[in-house]
């Protein structure tokens, strides 16, 4: 059966997989983002093929539009336009190689062995209104409190960042400024 | 065929690998950063395919993923913060050559 969803299923699993290979192995270290932009919104078009529309939304907002945007412009500041990735030696490529091949083979055997108990009844999307009234629900199933765990996350990892990024005034280059002393 | 469990299962885990390949043989701190966030979404693809075809009636699967987005989010700009800074006071972003850690 080839209907319409299956050929979109298998051109999304495609195209997620060539443009994350190219991404780590494209000597180019711009098309690599571009490489990694595009995979990412395969995902993103994954999840709007399984009907979680809020995940690809999520997905589409702060993985195609935020992080790969920041790693755009952290290329644009610390890479010299034109250059190439100095190219790795053959031995390292080899065993990277079999560790994966290895590793791949594994997990795969184990997937295909494991009889999981499908159930019988895949339910289409998941509302807006039912995922915010779990999130914030305070009770047994809620999430109320990792939620509030995460805000106080991103909060440190603002505040991080700019005592990472803050340049000390009068600092010789022999001293550069301490990283580890912005965690607490 | 149907696509089903198995198919996205072989999907996450391929991109899973193909994120340690990257990490493996890659020597620049942001293709590093990069690899790391191929295996972070492997993950979250499997996270949604087992609350999709295992438990629909529940929601647990989801939350995990939206609250493994925002680490993501936060660890990336954590990450990119350092590059910089590192980039500033060494001029390469190269692992081989931030070694001044070992000491």
């Amino acid at each position: 059966m080839l209907t319409g969803s299956v050929i979109i299923f298998y051109l999304l699993a495609a195209l997620t997989l060539a443009c994350g290979l190219l991404s780590v192995t494209t000597r180019h270290i711009f098309r690599a983002a571009i490489y990694l932009l595009f995979s990412l919104i395969g995902i993103a078009g994954i999840y709007f093929w399984l009907q979680y529309e809020f995940i690809a939304a999520v997905q589409i907002v702060v993985y195609a539009g935020g992080i790969a945007v920041l790693i755009i412009f952290s290329i644009f500041l610390t890479q010299q336009a034109g250059d190439k990735l100095a190219a790795q030696t053959n031995q390292r490529k080899i065993f990277a190689l079999l560790a994966v091949f290895c590793g791949f083979a594994l997990t795969m055997l184990q997937v295909y062995q494991h009889e999981f108990y499908l159930s019988a009844f895949p339910t289409g999307s998941v509302s807006i209104h039912a995922i915010g009234e779990q999130m914030l629900n305070v009770d047994q199933s809620g999430y109320a409190l990792p939620f509030e765990v995460i805000s106080m996350l991103l909060l440190a990892a603002m505040i991080g960042c700019i005592v990472i990024a803050l340049r000390i005034k009068n600092q010789t280059e022999e001293n550069p400024p301490a990283i580890g002393n912005s965690e607490s | 065929m149907q696509p089903g469990l198995y198919h996205i299962l072989f999907i996450s885990a391929a991109l899973f690998f193909i994120g340690v390949y990257g990490f493996f043989t890659r020597r620049n701190l942001i293709t590093m950063l990069m690899s790391i966030e191929l295996i972070l979404n492997s993950v979250n693809l499997n996270f949604i395919a087992f609350n999709k075809y295992l438990w629909p009636e529940k929601m647990d699967g989801l939350f995990f993923t939206v609250f493994i987005i925002a680490i993501a989010a936060a660890e990336a700009a954590v990450a990119i913060a350092i590059i910089i800074n590192l980039y500033r006071s060494h001029h390469s972003i190269d692992v081989e050559q931030a070694e001044e850690l070992k000491n």
